[in-house]
């Protein structure tokens, strides 16, 4: 770095303000190594998501927000200084001055100081606990306040101000919106959505008062204050954030003779420069054609444009598009171009689903061919297709409203392929289908490389998914085949592994390697390996050659937990148990020392238990009757049930058996991802079977069988496969069913994904079920039979195998226990004692000379 | 242990019948880090992770057992393989990879120690 400072040659870049965007012009300008960036922070840390503010409150730590550290900038060469706020700027000389006096001089000058939060001139708003919601700093003063409140009450009730009524809410305080106008979210969306928005974030806990105007903030009777509205209403709280919002940090320009708007912003042009050549204003601080874009994509593109411009290339910033989609408090919101439909002559379609809280309208032009906007409240999964409709003014089916209609038949779903190339794809980094296309031409040649090459999908995410579509497609069209690889040692997916094992009788992992891989292998294809293995010959997975192959989980028998203790999770099918069973959990818990917890899967979790702990433990419930609950597989977990017919008033068959009788029969079945069954008694769903891979209610005549829900990160209900099925047929569709999962389901792909990536989907796979469309039913049965018929409990099995037993030994030279596993006790249990609870332990963590070696270093506590 | 072993030597550490084929076992290193002559010893001990992989050049490999990203003793229960042909364990808790040659994480800037290690007359043996 100190030999580049000396090239006299080097052309000075001072940029003023590291937030989002000046940040994002560091990173781009660092790319030509003919200038000298210097950054100038405002802030006393660098460059961090605002975007994800929030996300503090729910765990995140200012280090997770952070965009940059000093070392990478020292990497990029970049000199930065924190808590120096510019204050002077000499356009004649070409130097700035911050606020210590320290002067720098520039080449080219960015402004890239973003904006504040607007607050309202209310008589007695400056009090104590009035906040506002912009940077780390004011989320550690809201915490602190929050500390000493119980009520909290944001003023405006637009997009930020209802993201902080969440953070007062995470908070624990009571939570109040108070809104001057008649509705939420007034820019966004339209009066009809709002109106439903206000209702879902009620139900949410959160009051909401819409027409208020807040006229003189006063010491409150029963709280900290009391605020006094227009209509003579009155409300009580602790704490006051105002979000009522932003007005761009244009005091600079203002000052130093640089063009402003009549209503704020610094005035810049196409190539985002100001009045004067050699300064350049991008992000929330810059007015263009009379508008301040105050979302961070549009900042980014005005970055990318500068750095263009200042390197002599041609560049142009041209607009952007302010269509948003973002979860509000688990609402979904979306709202996109013209949401208001103020566009002449042009047309709407409404659909109000109020029991289920759902709100769609599109708006399209007067000759209905295209879009123009839409609102989406509750449910955003048209999204992706509306926008696309509207950037790229494609022309729109006959019947428009099918768009938005639940199970309007045939949905016309927007390909891929119908899109422009100029279609942006993620609007976070500006990448349109040209670019992705343009990245494949240059060599990318799956969906990861596409990603890297292009930036896109490593903003808000929201795009992945489109993003993969498009490179798929465009793989396909090239007749690359899409790598379904599962990694670089095998190029093949997991079905066609399977089917290699099964066709060629392979046994072993080094069999199936040197015949169809190459290298080593690796930890995916070593358990995807197993698993085939497992589900095409069913033997006991820690028979040698497979040993391997397992990850630590399968390998030991239980989930490893973050200190490298594991989990003990016997079975106790369809969450029935006998006391005397209980007092043996209890007992061995206690024994043990183990942390003890009843499972969101209805059973009994013992943590805490060290590798050499674990035979012991489970000879004592293996002895009283427990088996191994697979807690650790790619297998079945639980049968959740509901006591049925047996107890329940309103049962209609006998759930309870049901699920025992399942959960007996598939116990062991390795699969690509995890199964879950639900079963419950009656329509009533206590045992939520509908969130389960397969799930069974009973009805007056039998069964209704629904395949393909999940909870998990992407919570999906399950599709109605078949009605009112008896014992039997019902056994018989799930055997089917699993089997043809276990032989054609991707890596990881639980049954929903697996489901909807049929072709054909759910009518294809009952076809293929209950019509036998592929003539494979009665082998799927043969299957299943033998795997049920040679189930062993792997617990048992090991416990009586010495040679696996040895596995559990803490160290092969030593009977010692890891000295870095401590626990300390927490509500009565044990919990794994954080790094500055533990007690340091001095070892040597490297050993490089004789003199380090006797240093020992203890261990970072 | 009475004499102190600031002289570095190959050591013996198990029979080779104790590794595991394509896995890891874990082995306890305790060494004297004696203060000067007044003999008031310390002894430290060091986890690590030996791993047996047949198919490749090395044969055997010998790391540091903590995890400094997941922060636990946990490597030598890792899965092992190999990434664009570099021999590397991918860590139990959170799948980064360590390279076994040379000790470095593929994906973060950690590394881990690496130790000379031989099979001699079937006798595992380690350099320290
Ligand atoms: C222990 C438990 C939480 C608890 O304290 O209650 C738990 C703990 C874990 N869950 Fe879970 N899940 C537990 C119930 C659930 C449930 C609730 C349920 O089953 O009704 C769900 C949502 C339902 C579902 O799966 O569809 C659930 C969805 C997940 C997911 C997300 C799956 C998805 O498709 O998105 C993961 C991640 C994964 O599997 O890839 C996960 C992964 C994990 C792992 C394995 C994470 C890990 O690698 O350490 C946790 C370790 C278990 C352990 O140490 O034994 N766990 N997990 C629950 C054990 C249930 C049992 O008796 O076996
Ligand atoms: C809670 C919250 C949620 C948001 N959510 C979204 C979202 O979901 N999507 C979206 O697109 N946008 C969102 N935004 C808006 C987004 O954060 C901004 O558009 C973006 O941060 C603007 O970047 P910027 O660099 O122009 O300004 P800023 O990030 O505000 O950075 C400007 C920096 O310049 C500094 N500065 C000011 N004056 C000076 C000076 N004289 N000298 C030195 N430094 C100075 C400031 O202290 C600040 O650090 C959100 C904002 C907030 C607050
Ligand atoms: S939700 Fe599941 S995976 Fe996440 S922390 Fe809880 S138990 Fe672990
Ligand atoms: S749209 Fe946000 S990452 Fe692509």
């Amino acid at each position: 770095m100190n030999s580049d400072k000396q090239l006299l040659s080097k052309a000075k870049i001072v940029v003023v303000g590291n937030g989002m965007v000046g940040h994002h012009f560091v990173e781009e300008m660092a790319k030509n190594s003919d200038y000298e960036i210097t950054v100038l922070s405002a802030e006393s840390r660098l460059a961090y998501d605002r975007v994800y503010l929030s996300s503090y409150f729910s765990g995140k730590t200012a280090e997770d927000l952070a965009l940059t550290t000093p070392e990478h900038y020292d990497e990029l060469g970049v000199i930065f200084k924190t808590n120096a706020k510019v204050t002077n700027i000499d356009k004649l000389a070409k130097v700035v001055t911050t606020e210590s006096g320290d002067s720098f001089e520039y080449d080219k000058l960015i402004l890239a100081t973003g904006s504040y939060p607007f607050v309202p001139p209310i008589p007695g708003g400056d009090v104590e606990h009035s906040l506002v919601y912009r940077t780390i700093d004011d989320l550690e003063a809201i915490q602190a306040s929050a500390d000493v409140s119980k009520v909290g009450v944001v003023i405006g009730g637009g997009l930020l101000g209802l993201e902080a009524a969440k953070a007062v809410k995470e908070l624990g305080l009571e939570t109040h919106v108070v809104e001057f106008a008649p509705q939420l979210m007034a820019v966004q969306v339209d009066g009809g959505g709002g109106r439903l928005l206000k209702t879902k974030i009620e139900e949410l806990g959160v009051q909401v008062h819409t027409s208020k105007g807040t006229t003189k903030i006063v010491a409150g009777d029963k709280l900290r204050y009391k605020l006094c509205f227009s209509d003579d209403t009155e409300l009580e709280t602790d704490l006051i954030l105002f979000s009522a919002g932003i007005r761009p940090y244009d005091n600079l320009a203002r000052e130093f003779d640089l063009e402003i708007g009549a209503r704020g912003g610094i005035v810049i042009d196409n190539q985002c420069k100001t009045s004067d050549d050699d300064i350049y204003a991008i992000g929330e601080c810059a007015l263009w054609n009379n508008f301040i874009y105050g979302l961070v994509a549009p900042g980014y593109n005005m970055a990318k444009v500068a750095v263009k411009d200042i390197c002599g290339e041609e560049a142009e910033f041209t607009g952007a598009d302010m269509s948003t989609k973002l979860k509000l408090m688990g609402v979904e919101v979306g709202s996109i171009g013209d949401a208001h439909a103020k566009t002449e002559g042009s047309l709407t379609y409404t659909y109000e689903n109020q029991p289920e809280g759902v709100y769609k309208k599109i708006v399209v032009s007067a000759d209905k061919t295209k879009m123009l906007g839409a609102v989406l409240i509750g449910d955003t999964a048209e999204y992706d297709s509306l926008l696309q409709y509207m950037l790229n003014a494609i022309d729109l089916p006959e019947a428009p409203e099918g768009l938005i209609l639940p199970m309007a038949g045939d949905k016309p779903t927007l390909g891929v392929d119908a899109l422009p190339d100029t279609a942006t794809i993620c609007s976070c980094h500006n990448v349109t289908k040209g670019d992705i296309i343009a990245a494949i031409d240059c060599g990318a040649v799956d969906v990861g490389q596409v990603k890297s090459g292009t930036k896109a999908g490593s903003g808000c995410g929201g795009c992945a998914a489109l993003v993969k579509s498009v490179a798929d497609n465009e793989f396909e069209k090239r007749g690359v085949e899409v790598k379904k690889d599962i990694c670089e040692h095998f190029a093949y997916s997991r079905k066609e592994l399977f089917d290699i094992v099964s066709v060629e009788k392979i046994k072993t992992f080094d069999e199936l390697l040197n015949s169809h891989g190459r290298g080593l292998g690796c930890e995916i294809c070593k358990p995807v390996a197993a698993s085939v293995l497992a589900s095409v010959w069913n033997d006991y997975i820690l028979k040698k050659p497979h040993l391997s192959l397992q990850d630590t989980n399968d390998t030991y028998l239980g989930n490893m937990q973050k200190d490298g203790t594991y989990s003990v999770v016997p079975r106790i099918a369809g969450g029935e148990i006998t006391p005397d069973k209980l007092i043996v959990l209890g007992q061995v818990a206690k024994k043990y020392n183990l942390y003890t917890k009843i499972t969101g899967g209805a059973r009994v979790d013992l943590f805490g238990a060290r590798v050499e702990q674990l035979p012991p433990i489970w000879k004592e419930l293996v002895d009283a009757g427990f088996e191994t609950g697979h807690a650790y597989g790619k297998s079945l977990r639980t049968v959740k049930s509901c006591v049925g017919s047996t107890w329940c008033r309103y049962g209609v068959q006998d759930s309870m058996t049901m699920a025992i009788d399942l959960e007996n029969r598939y116990k062991g079945l390795r699969a690509p991802h995890k199964i879950k069954f639900g079963v419950s008694g009656c329509t009533r769903e206590c045992a939520e079977a509908q969130g389960k891979d397969i799930g069974i209610i009973a009805t007056e005549n039998g069964w209704n069988l629904f395949v393909g829900g999940n909870g998990g990160m992407k919570p999906r209900h399950g599709d109605l496969f078949a009605t009112d099925l008896d014992d039997d047929t019902l056994v018989k569709y799930v055997d089917r069913i699993l089997m043809f999962y276990v032989q054609t389901g991707d890596r990881l792909q639980r049954t929903s994904v697996w489901m909807d990536n049929l072709e054909g989907g759910l009518a294809y796979l009952q076809d293929v079920i209950m019509k036998d469309s592929l003539g494979i039913t009665d082998a799927l049965e043969e299957q299943m039979a033998a795997i049920v018929g040679s189930y062993q409990c792997e617990w048992k099995t090991t416990l009586e195998d010495p040679e696996a037993l040895k596995r559990f030994q803490p160290f092969v030279n030593s009977d010692k226990s890891d000295s870095n596993i401590q626990f300390v006790t927490e509500r009565e249990q044990i919990r794994p004692a954080r790094g500055e609870e533990k007690i340091a332990v001095t070892f040597i963590t490297e050993v490089e000379s004789d003199t380090t070696e006797k240093e020992a270093v203890a261990e970072e506590a | 242990m009475t004499t102190t072993n600031t002289e570095k030597t190959w050591r013996t550490i198990c029979d080779s019948s104790d590794l595991v084929k394509d896995s890891g076992i874990c082995a306890l290193l305790v060494k004297d880090a004696s203060e000067g002559s007044k003999g008031n010893e310390q002894r430290v001990e060091e986890q690590i992770a030996i791993f047996h992989l047949p198919n490749s050049e090395e044969k055997i490999f010998a790391v540091g057992n903590y995890d400094p990203i997941g922060k636990a003793n946990v490597l030598y229960r890792g899965i092992v393989g190999c990434i664009a042909d570099e021999p590397v364990v991918a860590s139990p808790l959170y799948k980064q990879h360590f390279s076994l040659k040379t000790g470095r994480c593929l994906q973060e800037e950690q590394s881990i120690a690496v130790y000379d290690i031989r099979i001699e007359n079937e006798l595992v043996q380690v350099f320290y």
